[in-house]
């Protein structure tokens, strides 16, 4: 997408041309970029926002764009990515304070941390880090951390101007020379000699929680000043490129990280909620129907036989059966616990929701999601407990279609809806088509998503098209974009 | 145009002394709202203080605080103004003018009845005009805040244009139960308030529970935390936790162990489900959590 330039400023000293200005609409434009929809407007607004803000405050400089810029809650990490690269060098926490050193150490030790340049001798040796960074993290000092953070980064990462390594590789480097795996035991049983007594497990619990998340936010600092120093070397554009990450609902389902599906299951539950508000509201509004003739005339008795008042019959919203039938084997294993999540969660949407599950078997998994109140655990539990596995577990949709067909058939009557979810690779495996075919013609409808990209269909060993010939419909359903909106067109 | 505030950091004492914690993000927001004349919207989890943030700077301020409840079928009627109908009948019956004079007449000021935008357009003396749960209105009738959140006017075709005497603090509200339009949002800066990380949480407790000690503060924001990395149906809110604090201390609890934990949890948690998982995550020895640091 091309960016317009960034337009000239209303007053604000004849800027137009100011370095913060362009560096500004770099900033909207990496944003753009990144997928945030940034609007002319919005722009404007950032450029007047920022000359209310003293500039050297780097976290208030932050909120004013933010204000401006991020309209939707889950944009928020990108944005704040983008920052982190265009606005880092900046802030007066690059370098660690001298102060941050805690007095506890003994300050032969120390001398002064600026004092040393990268690579000339430094005066800390690994295990006096390794304690400086079990005391920071003991006592939750934050600017400790911080510069313990610094020092592992340029002890650590081994980074190099120019070396076209990504960022995640110095991360590795660096927490794994620290020793991060262990120190969460090490901490907490610290802690627990402190207290001098056994702890309950609340308060285990507590403690464990505290730690992780002090764990947590020096990895966080690490990545920051790797990150840091990569904009100082590569620059903001090429280092923006790198780090661009695709927003939570445009992620792929089958090539999500873990960090993703994370993100993903994060933006399940909201995503729900509107749903089936958006659901209920449109089954309420869309209800006028046809002239209810009898009703009219009986009101119009009122009026004196003049048909004033115009009665209409409402519509009765159709609760459809829904069967979920579901490809669970590795590679879509990933969509078909969300859409079986999002399905659930709209359930009441649905006269009634049965979801069976396969890989090469098949087994009905509805009673699982019928005790068990948390969605998220009940498809946890599908996993775990449902029996789908014939042969040789790899997918087999003609022997799950057929043991579908012959178990369960007899229950697709005119009113279910049929939805399957897979990727339509049968492993060269008969196709059993014959079944989809019987399914079309018994059930109200049948609707097929495939998490793969339409271009993919019929590749290899695929026979989408094979399938989808029985189906009212075939969707590529590759994100949470595409799930939601196929749920609401649909339903 | 004189402003509220004078910096960032007037506006956060402004709110402190109005017993309302704010963090840098939400005064810096609101500092902004006062100096672009822009309306805030406000979005975030239930029971974290979206309304009271309003409120709080109402109060702040010295304004008066008008307030529109959204619902459902809103309409101009309700969210604007309407035509006192049955004063104009009176006027047209009482006296025998000439059609053109009544015409006239019965579309003036004196027959108008304002509602809360209106209201706030027109006030002369300092207003923060808060319209609470937008997200409950239909994506059509969302058009009828466009022009008074831009412009600060409202057009009544009978009357005219009229005109905001002074410009008021704008909040909107909302839960997030749908996508609010594009062009709602580009009028507005956005705010979002999450759950209190665990320092402020426990400022908040000490602030709105009187007479809490401040280990026992310091415990229950940290339980709240752990409690709030569950996967529940409902986390914890801001009022919950304080509601959690103030059962405590009527119960002269000093001291959270598993068993007063299990005993009140109820004023934490409303979902037996949510229950259950918070008790059985807390009270055994091995509740390891898949998501310990990788």
């Amino acid at each position: 997408m091309s960016v317009p330039a960034p337009p000239a400023t209303t007053g604000g000293g004849g800027a137009t041309t100011s370095p913060l200005l362009r560096l500004l609409g770099g900033f909207i434009a990496e944003l753009r970029r990144s997928g945030l929809p940034v609007s002319l407007t919005e722009h404007l607004d950032a450029m007047e926002a920022v000359r209310h803000v003293p500039l050297d405050d780097r976290e208030a400089f932050k909120f004013a764009l933010a204000a401006t810029l991020v309209k939707h809650h889950a944009h928020w990490r990108a944005f704040e990515t983008v920052f982190e690269v265009y606005f880092s060098l900046r802030g007066a926490e690059y370098e660690p304070d001298g102060d941050a050193w805690a007095d506890d150490v003994d300050p032969a030790e120390l001398l002064d941390p600026r004092g040393d340049e990268r690579g000339a001798g430094d005066p800390l040796s690994d295990d006096d880090l390794a304690r400086l960074l079990f005391a920071a993290l003991l006592r939750g000092d934050q600017a400790q951390l911080r510069a313990v953070a610094w020092r592992a980064v340029q002890r650590y990462a081994g980074m190099e101007p120019g070396r076209p390594v990504g960022g995640t590789y110095y991360l590795y480097r660096t927490l794994r020379n620290l020793g991060l795996d262990d120190l969460l035991e090490r901490l907490l049983e610290t802690i627990r000699e402190q207290a001098g007594r056994p702890l309950t497990p609340l308060e285990e619990r507590l403690e464990r929680d505290e730690i992780e998340s002090r764990i947590d936010q020096l990895r966080k600092d690490v990545e920051a000043e790797i990150r840091r120093r990569l904009v100082a070397d590569r620059g903001t554009e090429a280092m923006a490129r790198t780090l661009r990450k695709p927003l939570p609902e445009d992620v792929e389902f089958m090539h999500a990280t873990r960090e993703e599906m994370e993100s993903l299951r994060k933006a399940i539950h909201p995503l729900t909620r509107k749903l089936a508000a958006r659901l209920s509201r449109r089954r309420r509004h869309s209800s006028r129907g046809v002239l209810d003739f009898r009703r009219t005339i009986r009101q119009s008795l009122s009026y004196g036989g003049v048909p004033a008042e115009p009665r209409f019959r409402y519509k009765r919203p159709s609760k459809p059966e829904i069967m979920v039938v579901a490809d669970i084997s590795g590679s879509v294993a990933a969509f078909a616990r969300f859409t079986l999540h999002l399905v659930y969660a709209i359930s009441n949407h649905f006269s009634k929701v049965r979801s069976f599950v396969f890989i090469d078997g098949l087994d009905e998994v509805t009673n699982l999601f019928e005790t068990s109140e948390d969605i998220t655990e009940a498809v946890h539990r599908v996993n775990t407990s449902a029996d789908v596995v014939w042969v040789d577990g790899h997918s087999d949709y003609g022997h799950a279609f057929g043991v579908f067909w012959e178990r369960y058939g007899q229950s697709v009557g005119p009113k279910t809806t049929v939805l399957i979810l897979g990727d339509a690779r049968n492993n060269y495996h008969a196709s059993g088509s014959w079944i989809m075919r019987e399914l079309h013609r018994k059930a109200r409808r049948v609707f097929w998503l495939n998490p793969e990209p339409r271009s993919y269909w019929d590749t290899g060993d695929s026979i989408m098209s094979e399938y989808s010939t029985h189906c009212d419909g075939a969707f590529e359903v590759r994100t949470l974009r595409h799930l939601e909106r196929f749920v609401e067109k649909t339903f | 145009m004189t402003h509220r505030f004078a910096a960032v950091g007037a506006v956060r004492d402004g709110l402190d002394s109005v017993q309302y914690l704010a963090d840098e993000g939400i005064a810096g927001v609101v500092y902004l709202a006062d100096r672009l004349a822009k309306p805030v919207l406000v979005e975030g989890p239930a029971g974290t203080g979206k309304t009271q943030l309003a409120k709080s700077v109402a109060e702040m301020c010295g304004a008066r605080l008008i307030r529109l409840q959204c619902y459902e079928g809103i309409d101009e009627s309700k969210a604007l103004y309407e035509w006192n109908y049955k004063k104009q009948l009176l006027r047209i019956q009482t006296e025998s003018q000439t059609w053109d004079d009544v015409s006239d007449d019965i579309f003036a000021e004196e027959f108008l009845l304002t509602r809360p935008l209106l209201e706030a357009i027109r006030a002369t003396e300092p207003v923060v005009l808060l319209i609470d749960e937008v997200d409950r209105v239909e994506v059509e009738t969302e058009a009828l805040l466009l022009e008074i959140l831009s412009d600060y006017q409202v057009s009544i075709p009978e009357l005219g244009t009229v005109e905001a005497t002074q410009i008021p603090l704008v909040f909107l509200t909302s839960n997030n139960t749908r996508e609010l339009s594009e062009a709602l949002k580009r009028r507005c800066l956005y705010l979002y308030i999450d759950y209190p990380d665990i320092d402020r949480e426990r400022e908040i407790v000490l602030t709105k529970v009187p007479d809490i000690a401040e280990s026992l503060a310091d415990e229950v924001a940290r339980i709240v935390r752990s409690v709030r990395q569950l996967e529940l149906k409902k986390p914890p809110s801001v009022s919950e936790t304080l509601d959690w604090a103030r059962t405590l201390v009527l119960l002269g609890i000093e001291h959270v162990d598993a068993e007063v934990a299990a005993e009140t949890v109820h004023t934490l948690l409303k979902y037996r489900s949510d229950i259950e998982r918070a008790l059985k995550e807390f009270s055994t020895d091995e509740a390891r959590r898949p998501g310990l640091p990788r």
